[in-house]
């Protein structure tokens, strides 16, 4: 194949990458299936990473994959594989297309200091099992996040909007979609990040990838030991500069005869437009490029400036570290309704219900970098993303909201489709008796009990019997639960109608448990199929 | 068999057995109610056999479903598609009665049916579990989802004392014909599901009901609209642990049916098939008190077939 051919395969390719990523989190129909979500997002860096720290060794070679491939061709995930670059690289065209720009990037040296900080704040958290600096500069997580916030919404409006217009002329293949909206503190990392992400593309190209982004810091470390790299071939270069203005990560210094490796996303735009075949991408840089030192843009690559700003980051990261603490509850976001209010604040020990096959709060929280990929695949909308409900440590992880939801019994789709293993899968089964937390009930605030009237919503949405209606006072019954059989699915939370205060709620379990199975007996009744009791 | 063939025979087997049940005096043994041959009726019951059967037997004897669905008219069927459980389970109405019905009323001409429920369970996860979804589109009927506030309309409730107002679904106001198919069940909450507590699928803010006295407000919405027709699916009956269950160690195979225009006569019926005291089912009493329909069987024409 020839060189130039290399970028429109790169376009290709990455395009693929980008509507797929993109359709997978905006899937508000959930057609896309658990298991293809899953291998679609194998060689997802970040969370692959995760798995393979919590030593699921056969199930995440996908950064391996990513590690063996940049030892090869460079970073070839950043440019086709990494949904985050992609679609920095719409932005930068749009950029083009609307500024008009025809020289839009040239060389520029690199931010060392700040791009090896934040990769070694990230590992350094990581190492102290915080997974909070990943979860916040993770390309991945902060796309899955862009697209479940920003764009999932938009497009269930659009589609509501069609859905009643094409319903009024009889066609139902659309229909109506409400999902919970998310609360605007959430919404404001992701905002924030999403402004400087769009505002460096608009201007800069792949600044961020190479600056902010610890996957992209990593990976071209990594690079720089590349076994096809690309490089000027000083013999046939004419210093024309074309190559130049067609970098977006300003990596060619073409004066110098130049190419910082380690910034390279392996876009190709360079190959496409050299005139004399002077960029050259093969294993022989070796000897047109040896690896001395002494050049000034360089300079600050290796060296003593580095391991300073490391030690720094070390200590400010310790101090952040242990200045975490959990705090803050869940807040009720449902407007009072106007009957009597109840009384009695519910009581939780646990703010944050973390979701079934998380195994526990410590193993989620550090697990979890908040792609946010389960809240846009639970059918339910009980999984949706938390503030600090989790203390800092949990930043923007998803949790079990019963005022939103209910978890489903049989279903297990986080689990399915959870790429870091923060949501480990669950057989149906399992996820039967898997007790993420226990039915609390306050009799007080219950309507059978305030106003002698039937309710039991509870009971009837209970799948395992943890809450049954007992005799109150004539034929009135009450609930009564039972916290061994209890799975704490939430239904029963979910569907009580009382306000403020809900008479039946799920307080989390730290560490999930195994809940009994709700005995059954057979009922025990002869059927005479002739007898017509009436 | 083809469909005609098999109406054919059926209608004669309901003959054969209705002149032998009169034969045999069954007559006094079911007491005064009891009147074959003597249609039309109040109410026609059927047990013994399977779901499809039996309905094509009771129907007849109700007239057919032309008496029900007129040629032109758009019908909703509206069964009970609560949970997110097979048919095994009972929790749901009998998928394949739901089917016969809608063929019946393609058969009386229907130019429509749709069928929805307000599920309480995950709505495209209950359409498909339950089977009914694969059973609309093979009777050539349209499923329709239920489960989104857009969906539904202001309404106000005349005859209501506690219910005055709430929001119905569009579909009940927009059809001609309404057909409500409810599974006999326990219920934890209303003590006993059937045609009344099934209409709860057809409105919006359920909490708002189990908020300001349950009971009164089942039997309230049945002074809004009343289903031209209810079919009991009697088939396997949820006896305990309703109205989820929890395994089908919960149901009994009762192979009844019970249909009826009159949702309080159809749930007294059911509520006995049950082995329930229906006076002591709030929303069935208090029904039968605001005149929603009748709960004295005794003086109503009532047809029974074993098949």
């Amino acid at each position: 194949m020839q060189a130039k051919h290399l970028k429109p395969l790169r376009v290709i390719i990455s395009l693929f990458f980008l509507i797929v990523a993109t359709l997978i989190f905006i899937d508000f129909r959930h057609e896309f299936s658990e298991g293809f979500i899953t291998s679609f997002l194998y060689f997802q860096f970040g969370p692959s990473v995760i798995r393979i720290l919590q030593g699921f060794a056969l199930v995440a070679t996908g950064f391996i994959f990513v590690l063996i491939l940049t030892a090869l061709f460079g970073r070839v995930y950043c440019s086709t594989i990494c949904p985050l670059g992609i679609f920095q690289d719409v932005i930068s065209w749009l950029s083009i297309k609307l500024r008009k720009k025809r020289r839009p990037y040239k060389y520029a040296r690199p931010h060392n200091i700040l791009r090896y900080s934040l990769l070694a704040l990230t590992v350094i958290f990581l190492l102290f099992g915080s997974i909070v600096i990943l979860t916040l500069l993770d390309p991945y997580s902060n796309f899955g996040r862009f697209i479940t916030y920003f764009v999932r919404p938009a497009t269930v409006e659009v589609n509501n909007w069609f859905a009643s217009f094409l319903t009024t002329r009889g066609i139902y293949t659309l229909f109506p979609v409400s999902e919970p909206s998310i609360r605007w503190e959430i919404m404001l990392f992701p905002l924030l990040l999403l402004g400087l992400v769009v505002g460096m593309a608009y201007k800069n190209g792949r600044l961020y990838c190479n600056t902010v982004c610890p996957v992209g810091t990593l990976l071209g470390y990594a690079s720089r030991f590349s076994a096809f790299r690309i490089f000027i071939d000083e013999k046939s270069c004419t210093m024309c500069g074309r190559c130049n203005p067609v970098c977006k990560s300003s990596c060619i210094n073409f004066r110098e005869s130049e190419i910082d490796f380690s910034r390279c996303v392996a876009c190709y735009n360079c190959l496409s437009i050299c005139p004399d075949n002077a960029i050259k991408y093969s294993t022989d840089h070796r000897k047109e490029l040896p690896e001395a030192a002494g050049q000034p843009s360089r300079e600050s690559d290796t060296g003593a400036g580095n391991d300073k700003s490391k030690r720094n980051f070390l200590l400010s990261a310790l101090v952040m570290f242990f200045g975490i603490n959990r705090f803050s509850r869940a807040t009720d976001s449902d407007i009072p309704e106007p009957e009597q209010d109840t009384k009695i604040p519910e009581d939780r020990d646990f703010p944050a219900v973390s979701p079934p096959g998380s195994r526990s709060l410590d193993h989620f929280n550090k697990a979890c970098t908040a792609c946010t990929l389960c809240v846009g695949v639970c059918p339910t909308h009980v999984l949706q993303p938390s503030l600090l409900e989790y203390g800092v440590g949990g930043l923007l992880q998803p949790r079990m909201d019963f005022h939103a939801g209910f978890c489903n019994f049989d279903c297990t789709a986080c689990g399915e489709v959870c790429p870091t293993g923060a949501i480990l899968p669950l057989t149906r089964d399992d996820k039967h008796v898997t007790q993420i937390g226990v039915v609390k009930f306050e009799r007080e605030n219950c309507v059978v009990y305030t106003d002698n009237t039937s309710c039991g919503a509870c009971s009837e949405h209970c799948p395992t019997r943890a809450c049954d209606m007992v005799p109150y006072i004539g034929e009135l019954t009450i609930p009564e639960v039972n916290e061994d059989t209890c799975i704490g699915c939430g239904a029963c939370e979910y569907i009580c109608p009382t306000r403020p205060y809900r008479a039946i709620y799920v307080d989390g379990n730290r560490r999930h448990k195994i809940a009994d199975r709700p005995e059954t007996q057979a009922v025990d009744q002869e059927v005479d199929f002739e007898d017509f009791p009436f | 068999m083809k469909r005609r063939d098999f109406l054919m025979k059926s209608v004669g087997a309901g003959i054969v057995t209705g002149a032998s049940l009169s034969f045999t005096g069954y007559n006094k043994m079911f007491g005064a109610g009891f009147n074959d041959n003597q249609g039309p009726y109040d109410l026609v019951a059927a047990r013994g056999g399977e779901p499809e059967e039996m309905f094509d037997k009771a129907i007849e004897a109700m007239g057919g479903m032309e008496s029900y669905v007129k040629p032109g008219q758009s019908v909703l069927v509206k069964p009970n598609i609560g949970w997110d459980v097979i048919p095994e389970r009972g929790a749901n109405t009998n998928p394949g009665l739901v089917k016969r019905v809608i063929e019946h009323c393609f058969e009386a001409g229907a130019r429509e049916v749709v069928v929805f429920d307000h599920t309480c369970d995950n709505w495209r996860r209950s359409y498909q579990n339950s089977g009914i979804e694969a059973a609309v589109n093979a009777a050539g009927g349209t499923i329709r989802p239920g489960n989104d506030e857009s969906l539904y309309r202001d309404i106000t409730v005349p005859g209501g004392r506690q219910l005055k107002e709430g929001k119905v679904h569009h579909l009940v106001q927009e059809t001609d014909v309404f057909i409500n198919i409810p599974v006999l069940k326990h219920h934890g909450g209303a003590q006993i599901t059937i045609s009344l507590k099934n209409l709860m699928g057809i409105i919006w803010d359920r909490r708002w009901w189990h908020r300001n006295n349950l009971q009164q407000c089942i039997a309230d919405f049945g002074t809004f609209r009343k289903p031209d027709l209810n079919i009991v699916d009697a088939y396997r009956v949820m006896l305990q642990n309703g109205p989820r269950g929890v395994s089908e160690d919960d149901i009994v195979l009762m192979k009844s049916l019970i249909i009826s225009p009159d949702m309080v006569a159809a749930d007294t019926a059911a509520a006995r098939l049950f082995g329930a005291t229906p006076a002591q089912i709030d929303h069935i009493r208090i029904a039968h008190e605001m005149g929603v329909g009748n709960m004295e069987l005794e003086n109503q024409s009532i047809h029974r077939i074993v098949v």
